[in-house]
């Protein structure tokens, strides 16, 4: 049930209030994480799309592993980056479903590479929600492939050295050039311009899979203020100031009208 | 009028809504709840101030914030 703490008085409409899909409890996450955004965007766009009733989520490890205590869908915990295979798996059992995973850049850009990789090859029918933090929240921030130059983690403690560990990994970059994928963009969490945008881009990578175009991705830039050793309001400020010029905004692949990437598994859209 | 509410149960006191609200009405307060999180608020009398544009409610990580707008006032005769 939605849920306004206080009904609506006369002159006036409750614009803002939690999505049905969303689960009505406190999250663990520490203040200031963005994976609480980007869940409720998720949920807004479950409800939105009048989806949640025919959802199966893969989810995966990382600080998002209890996704399935938020967000009031079936979910496969499907950790260490194997979520586009088993969300591939449940696809193509039942392409009557909608199906997302959701993952962290540990998860996804490192363990699960190969498993994003191909999954968005095949043109997999599948949405991936990409949490783009440039560390590993969960196991205490080690860094992930996606650590900026210079910036400090607990396995860098000198700083990501380029010599040594190579560049930080451009994921929507790389999903873009796959033949499979019919949506990929990169959004950030940083402001609410770029939150509001960046539900569009969700809602387009919804879509490439609800209208059976091909393989759904989207990249969120996110903050994780606690293993960045930094204020909420600073770690904003550093996605603005460093992330975004490294990583830049927008819609890096869209199939216009009435491409698909081909007929792989008949169900959606078709 | 438009209004918010914030949740002191659900605030974890990030104070990212009071960075971008455009009337800068909302504060930390001196507040402490349960998980020991200094809440947000909009201090009394001020939230008149308030525009309805729900962009605190944007950026709340924690789903903290509920806005209502008021309705367009009908023009007066
Ligand atoms: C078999 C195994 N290998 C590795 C880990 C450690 N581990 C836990 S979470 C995680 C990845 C977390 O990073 P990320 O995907 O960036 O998510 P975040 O926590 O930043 O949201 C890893 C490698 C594990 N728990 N089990
Ligand atoms: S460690 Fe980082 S990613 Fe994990 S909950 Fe805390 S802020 Fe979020
Ligand atoms: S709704 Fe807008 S004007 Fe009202 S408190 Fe929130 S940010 Fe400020
Ligand atoms: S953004 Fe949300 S959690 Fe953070 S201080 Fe404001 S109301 Fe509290």
């Amino acid at each position: 049930m939605p849920k306004a703490n206080t009904a609506a008085q006369a002159g006036e409409d409750l614009v803002f209030t939690r999505p049905n899909a969303l689960a009505d409890r406190a999250t663990h996450y520490c203040p200031g994480c963005h994976h609480g955004i980007a869940h409720r965007m998720l949920a807004e766009l479950l409800d939105e799309m009048d989806l949640a009733g025919r959802t199966v989520a893969a989810s995966s490890i990382g600080c998002s592993v209890f996704l399935y205590n938020y967000i009031q869908v079936d979910t496969v915990e499907s950790p260490h980056g194997r979520a586009p295979a088993v969300a591939t798996g449940i696809k193509r059992a039942r392409p009557d479903k909608f199906v997302f995973t959701y993952q962290g850049d540990g998860d996804l850009a490192s363990i699960g590479m190969a498993e994003i990789m191909h999954c968005a090859n095949r043109g997999e029918r599948v949405t991936v929600v990409f949490v783009n933090n440039t560390v590993y929240g969960m196991t205490g921030g080690q860094m992930a492939p996606t650590t900026l130059i210079g910036q400090k983690t607990t396995t860098c403690p000198g700083g990501r050295c380029q010599d040594r560990e190579g560049s930080p990994i451009r994921m929507a970059e790389i999903i873009s050039q796959l033949g499979g994928t019919a949506f990929c963009a990169r959004g950030s969490l940083d402001s609410v311009k770029n939150i509001r945008q960046a539900k569009k881009y969700m809602r387009q990578a919804f879509e490439a899979q609800t209208k059976g175009l091909g393989f759904g991705f989207v990249e969120l830039l996110s903050g994780c203020p606690t293993n960045w050793r930094l204020n909420p309001v600073a770690a904003n400020k550093r996605i603005t100031d460093e992330m975004i010029p490294y990583f830049p905004l927008g819609v890096y692949k869209e199939l216009s009208g009435d491409d698909t990437c081909g007929a792989l598994v008949a169900g959606e859209g078709k | 009028m438009s209004r918010i509410l914030v949740s002191e149960e659900r605030c974890k006191g990030c104070l990212l809504c009071t960075t971008v609200c455009p009337v800068e009405i909302l504060q930390q307060s001196e507040r402490l709840n349960q998980q020991g999180y200094k809440v947000a608020e909009v201090p009394a009398g001020s939230m008149d101030k308030c525009t309805g544009c729900a962009s605190c409610a944007t950026i709340c990580p924690d789903m903290a914030i509920e806005v209502w707008r008021s309705k367009k006032p009908k023009k007066a005769a």
